[in-house]
């Protein structure tokens, strides 16, 4: 939707403007200027969303949905735009297929619990992928293990693809929900969203898209993709932590059961019975994150701002300088689907050990994450401890990724 | 040596490095010194698991001391391992129970103790207390 607005190509990124809008980055980390390449565990905030923040506590403060006073309103006002950009940002056909939770982890678990609770049955199924964050198999364990149903797995081959072929043959065996990533998080693989999405509704069964990796990398528009449930966090994409979205097809939340109980969930209480709220707020138990709502939008704003086109092209550029980059270093193998991934350069280098090379590159200021990174089953399935894992962002320079090049040769000469 | 000689010989020789490249180099090498546990002995039961990199373990009770062997996949926690075991190794249950650690933050390599940096050496040096209690209790039986 957003694209519509905006001549492809039409503007460049003026990295070293945008950096000043990240005065985080400007850190020293034992001696050298920090380079940041931590950005799939959470991105860094723009001054704009702590500004925005910051207004809504200095000025309007209040809860939401229940005063008749003045602030409550302005509050409540507030509130319910950051929902309705988030709606547009995604390019749902309604604001009240929002729902906000505490992040993608709540998200899936609404889901998991709430239509787990409605249609699982013993001997039914959920499909979820061979390189899912562990958030996107736990709440699905949990479940099945309740209603006596399986778990099955999309399995991965060595380059970092889902292995699509039987997939037919599996959905048609009991399936009752899919539940896979757009991006993964271990490896920076792409995933085949739209071609999973289709064979599922060919079977008339659901799907929820865990987004967490890729709504900061590329356009989703909901509606396009047909996908019945969509999460991410909001502090993943330059928002504030603690705050994250649902995205629910009307149809479908409107049968889901509510998650949890307690206040602006319900319509009217006694002890006889209580009667449940309308959407969103049948899934919205309690006082929700004012201020996590207004952040996320101010971060959406700004990037808007920026322009989606602008800093796609600025990422895929940094991703392909970074390929060649790290490419250059003998022993160096990539994790995951080099032609098609997003934000993510997952590798290890020859036999060092990943927590070793994260050390030695820490300690020259240079920030990556290394382990499994919740994704256990991915490594087993590579038969590794871990990788190294150096994440990107648009506000990420040529010359970081130099650093970063040399801070891993750097590691192979100590650790060698 | 004592304990705590052993560990002021290890903060007299750090202190002689320059700058940060050099103490990692020679972490590096003192896990080359390491005395290795036999592979028979790198089970499950005597792995210590962190999250990120894993040490093995094997206390053996001698003439009223203990002695460890170990590993580790990972050098520079190999290299601290290596330390940990020289400060404690040959020294009886009580001294290793009493014994207060101070070394690694003199070193600056305190980090390595962060339970959020979980590689290891912070369940390592409980797991030591662990046997050398266990070995104390053991001792104390008629």
């Amino acid at each position: 939707m957003h694209d519509a607005l905006t001549i492809k190509g039409a503007r460049k990124l003026d990295i070293e403007k945008v950096r000043k809008d990240f005065p985080i980055l400007e850190t020293t980390v034992n001696g050298y200027p920090l380079v940041y390449l931590d950005n799939a565990a959470t991105t860094q905030k723009p001054l704009a969303v702590l500004k925005a923040m910051d207004e809504y506590y200095t000025t309007i403060n209040s809860n939401v949905h229940r005063g008749v006073h003045h602030l409550s309103q302005q509050a409540t006002d507030a509130f319910e735009l950051s929902r309705k950009k988030i709606a547009e940002f995604l390019g749902a056909r309604h604001s009240h297929e929002i729902i906000f939770t505490k992040g993608t982890t709540e998200s899936i678990n609404l889901v998991a619990a709430s239509f787990g609770k409605k249609f699982l049955q013993e001997g039914d199924s959920i499909l979820v992928s061979g390189m899912e964050h562990h958030s996107n198999i736990v709440p699905w364990q949990m479940i099945c293990e309740e209603k006596n149903a399986t778990l099955k797995v999309i399995p991965i081959n060595d380059k970092g693809e889902l292995v699509l072929d039987g997939l037919e043959e599996v959905l048609k065996s009991g399936v009752k929900l899919v539940a896979f990533n757009y991006v993964s998080n271990a490896l920076g693989s792409v995933n085949p969203v739209r071609e999973i999405i289709a064979a599922a509704h060919k079977y008339g069964i659901p799907v929820l898209v865990d987004a967490a990796q890729a709504v900061q990398h590329m356009e989703i528009d909901v509606q396009e993709l047909d996908v019945d449930f969509l999460a991410f966090s909001s502090h993943k994409i330059y928002g504030p932590t603690g705050f994250g979205v649902l995205y629910g097809k009307e149809v479908w939340l409107n049968q889901l059961p509510p998650y949890q109980g307690g206040g602006e969930m319900i319509k009217t209480v006694s002890f006889e019975k209580t009667t449940y709220n309308d959407l969103p707020y049948k899934f919205e138990a309690g006082t929700p994150d004012m201020a996590g709502a207004i952040g996320l939008a101010a971060a959406l704003d700004y990037l808007q701002g920026l322009g989606f086109p602008a800093i796609r092209e600025a990422e895929s550029e940094l991703m392909a300088y970074a390929t060649d980059a790290l490419q250059s270093i003998e022993g160096l193998r990539f994790y995951g689907d080099v032609a098609n991934r997003a934000g993510v350069l997952s590798f290890l280098v020859g036999d060092i050990h990943p927590f070793d090379m994260g050390e030695i590159l820490d300690k020259q200021g240079i920030a990556v994450r290394t382990g499994h990174h919740c994704a256990q089953p991915v490594m087993d399935r590579y038969c590794i401890p871990g990788t190294v894992r150096a994440s990107l962002a648009f506000y990420n320079t040529p010359g970081e990724m130099d650093r970063l090049t040399a801070g891993i040769r750097k590691a192979i000469t100590l650790l060698s | 040596m004592t304990i705590k000689e052993q560990q002021d010989e290890i903060i007299a020789d750090f202190e002689l490095f320059g700058d940060w490249t050099d103490k990692y180099e020679y972490v590096i090498q003192l896990g080359k010194d390491l005395p290795l546990i036999e592979e028979k002995y790198k089970t499950d039961d005597n792995l210590i698991r962190g999250c990120q990199s894993r040490v093995w373990m094997h206390p053996e009770y001698k003439d009223g001391k203990i002695f460890f062997t170990a590993d580790s996949d990972a050098v520079i926690t190999k290299g601290l391992v290596s330390l940990v075991i020289l400060v404690l190794s040959g020294h009886t249950p009580k001294e290793i129970v009493d014994a207060d650690l101070y070394f690694i933050d003199a070193i600056g390599l305190s980090s390595h103790l962060s339970p959020t940096r979980s590689n290891g050496l912070l369940s390592m040096v409980k797991q030591i207390k662990l046997y050398a209690l266990a070995f104390q209790a053991k001792s104390f039986q008629p």
